[in-house]
């Protein structure tokens, strides 16, 4: 290695390459801008010579008045700290950029997702297709300019309601295929051919003629999904397999698309908090938490200290909630048909008497507001949380073990099934237990530590198989470290205050980009958000660990049954609500 | 992998199930179908069967529960409904999925706009149970309801509430939220005696011609 290769951090190579590395000036922005020729070279080196292995988000960003698309990318180190940004810009007319997956392939479905939302086309990347959209579908919904069928106007609150807001549904009046349904220019949908689907079988039979030529065997595309009990909702995977084993495999998603993100740009900046819920809707606080880090970060408020324990509480008891049902709907994709299914529904339903005491929901909880929480624990509530973090939980989390860790059929299902050593995960961007069950101790309340989780004492669970053993195992260890912390919690909470200021519906937030990530019960949980200084959010993106966990899906498979893939899935722990969005 | 960890873990659900039947034997009929039954069957030192057979038994839903959101009216001496909500749209304005939809009245005469909504609605297939406008609202006049059992047969007749389906009493708001009604009753007496202190310390104004009715 020459001198010239040592790089401690990136301003030395933004030094080193002024010509096409500028510093983001833009006031409230960070990071750097990369010229779009070089990218791939930057990329190079910033996960090379710096070190940063892990990709975490790719966002588009549509700057209209500038004519201007930027993809935003995100950076972190799997031994922690604080993120690197860099930033590409490309004209609005013919937007280019190189795909950076050579380099990252965690940014395949995201690059996909831009492509899909904004138009910005990926030179090099391997398969870029629509991913939500169908292509039928006209234009690209997260450009300024797109305004859906039922348009009323760009930002809320919407004019019509108040004062004189006489109730009407669209719906009523415009008849389905007439006015609200838009197609691109020559679009017939009666004869319509299926593009998309051609293309994405057209990707499984480039290997399809590789079968074996001395057995004469035949390679087959089946799919499993759309609507198939084992793919905890609507979600589809297309497997090319011979005989029993499958050769690759396509997650095919979108069907629950709803375009959250667009949804986000015409709310206001509280009017989302309960949109977020909807995203993982298994555990929607932490979603809440994600959302509120970002906003406050750019408000720059900090909550009261009765307030930072309330979220840490609730966010550790979303992620019991989360890995019992984790773990027991894996066994079901075992085949062991909901007993063990029930048993952890059981205590999440205890759970969710909790959440449904404190905020007024059972899962669409509502909870957090920028500076605190809507709501101290009522009285009473204490006590429940208390009996089971002390005494229930903990119990019954041994009843779990004891129950399933040691039997033999789930070992022999599990043990080596779905490996993906720690270099895979990272490459492919898998964050949260998936990540740890490979053997890489990144976790983000450790790594880069938010809110006070840097106060409290707990093990950060890490297993080295990589394998769905593995990952049941982390999970089931979490949930004993997520107790560890909610007894801390309440040991340690103070009385005060749960609110910095007052609650607002329309809140003032200064121009800027921020990002706020968490550690969700399924991996990093991130909002990437731009203020223009305005009531609405300029730009609301979701890094969900769902959908950027897809990635392992295929490695995972490839090589293995078809039998293995549902419990691969299983294992990920996947929500379609948060993958669509 | 001698099949001893299979037996184990048919110990644990043979303990399950041999619990209902203890905890059966041990509550006697009173497990089933009563209020304390149900009760017993959701604390965190519950055993055996955890089920709450629905519609039969339910479960007791919190205070803080919120459901769909309803308008309070303070009854008047002659039983007359005066609706707290002012029409000042702030519900409107914080609703996420935007559902509600207020038209306010004003004076026939002076054409000046009056505290008291003309029409209220609200789309209950749209509302998303969120309760921005209960937090919001600063006249406690839009609350969220208990009443969770609200399905029909037809969606265009039923599904829009209208000012006279939301309305309902402070009375009723008071069984439903008792800490919370409590709460925000006294906040709002200790405004009122503050306003009235407030305007008693004020020096008496001269009452121009146009303010002298």
């Amino acid at each position: 290695m020459t001198d010239s290769m040592i790089l401690t951090d990136v301003s030395d190579i933004a030094a080193r390459y002024p010509e096409w590395i500028t510093a983001d000036g833009r006031p409230g922005y960070s990071g750097y801008i990369v010229a779009a020729d070089h990218l791939l070279e930057f990329c190079r080196m910033v996960r090379d010579d710096l070190d940063y292995d892990l990709l975490s988000m790719v966002a588009g960003v549509d700057y209209i008045t500038e004519n201007m698309m930027e993809v935003v990318y995100y950076v972190y180190k799997t031994t922690g700290g604080g993120a690197l940004v860099f930033k590409v810009q490309t004209p609005r007319d013919n937007p280019v950029v190189p795909s950076i997956f050579p380099i990252y392939p965690g940014a395949e479905l995201q690059e996909r997702e831009i492509y899909d939302l904004f138009g910005i086309n990926f030179e090099g990347h391997p398969d870029l297709r629509r991913i939500f959209l169908w292509e039928g579908f006209a234009g690209h919904p997260m450009r300024k300019d797109w305004k859906e069928p039922y348009y009323e106007e760009e930002l809320k609150p919407f004019k019509s309601r108040w004062p004189q807001g006489h109730v009407y549904r669209a719906e009523d009046e415009l008849t389905p295929l007439k006015d609200n349904v838009q197609f691109p220019a020559g679009f017939d949908p009666y004869d319509w051919e299926a593009e998309g689907e051609q293309m994405l079988y057209a990707q499984l039979r480039k290997l399809q003629n590789a079968g074996d030529e001395e057995l004469k065997t035949d390679r087959m595309i089946v799919n499993l999904g759309p609507q198939h009990p084992s793919t905890h909702g609507v979600f589809r995977m297309a497997a090319l397999i011979e005989g029993e084993q499958v050769v690759e495999l396509k997650p095919v998603v979108g069907y629950l698309h709803r375009n959250h993100e667009k949804i986000g740009e015409r709310n206001t900046w509280q009017q989302n908090m309960p949109f977020t819920d909807r995203l993982d809707y298994i555990s929607s606080i932490s979603n809440n938490f994600g959302y509120v880090l970002a906003v406050e970060k750019l408000m720059n408020v900090k909550p009261p200290e009765r307030a930072e324990y309330l979220r840490v509480l609730f966010a550790e008891l979303t992620r019991l909630s989360n890995h019992l049902m984790a773990v027991g709907f894996l066994l079901n994709d075992l085949g062991a048909y909901f007993t063990p299914a029930l048993y952890g529904l059981e205590e999440r339903e205890l759970i969710l008497d909790i959440f449904e005491i404190v905020t007024g929901s059972r899962m669409m909880c509502n909870y957090m507001r920028f500076g605190g929480v809507v709501r101290d624990l009522p009285e009473g509530s204490y006590e429940k949380i208390r009996d089971l973090a002390f005494d229930r939980l903990p119990r019954k989390i041994d009843d779990i073990d004891a129950y399933l860790t040691g039997n033999e059929i789930v070992r022999v299902r599990c043990e080596g099934i779905g490996v993906l050593t720690a270099e895979e995960a990272i490459k492919y961007s898998l964050t949260g237990p998936n990540l740890r069950a490979s053997g890489v101790p990144y976790d983000i309340r450790r790594a880069d530590p938010y809110s006070i989780y840097d106060r409290f004492d707990f093990d950060v669970v890490v297993r080295y198989h990589g394998d769905v053993y593995d990952r049941y195992l982390v999970r089931l260890e979490e949930m004993r470290q997520s107790i560890r912390i909610i007894q801390q919690a309440l040991k340690a909470i103070p009385e005060g205050p749960i609110m910095t200021g007052k609650s607002a519906y329309q809140v003032r937030v200064p121009a800027g980009e921020a990002y706020g990530r968490v550690e969700g019960p399924k991996g990093e949980l991130g909002f990437y958000v731009i203020s223009n200084g305005k009531g609405n959010p300029y730009r609301y993106h979701v890094r969900a660990p769902s959908f950027i966990n897809l990635h392992g899906l295929a490695p995972m498979s490839r090589g293995g049954k078809i039998a293995d893939v549902v419990v691969n899935l299983g294992a990920l722990d996947i929500v379609l609500g948060e993958i669509d969005r | 992998m001698n099949g001893l960890g299979i037996i184990r873990g048919l110990g644990v659900t043979f303990k399950h199930f041999f619990q209902t039947y203890l905890e059966d034997l041990r509550a006697g009929k009173g497990r089933y179908f009563t209020e304390e039954g149900v009760q017993a069957r959701s604390r965190a030192d519950q055993k055996g069967l955890f089920t709450v057979q629905y519609p039969e038994e339910k479960l007791p839903v919190p205070e803080e529960f919120r459901y769909n959101p309803f308008l309070v009216y303070d009854e008047g001496p002659n039983g007359e409904q005066n609706l707290r909500c002012t029409s000042c749209g702030i519900c409107a304005k914080a609703c996420p999925p935007q559902c509600i939809w207020i038209v306010r009245s004003d004076d026939p005469v002076t054409g000046r706009p009056v505290p008291v909504p003309a029409e209220f609605y609200i789309d209950i297939d749209i509302c998303m149970n969120c309760g921005s406008c209960a937090e919001f609202c600063p006249f406690d006049a839009i609350k969220m309801d208990h009443e969770y059992e609200i399905a029909s047969y037809d969606r265009i007749a039923h599904h829009i509430y209208d000012k006279a389906k939301l309305s309902k009493s402070a009375q009723y708001y008071a069984t439903i939220r008792p800490t919370n009604a409590a709460r925000e009753d006294a906040e709002r007496a200790a405004k009122e005696a503050a306003k009235a202190a407030k305007a008693a310390e004020r020096p008496v104004r001269k009452i121009g011609p146009e303010n002298a009715n």
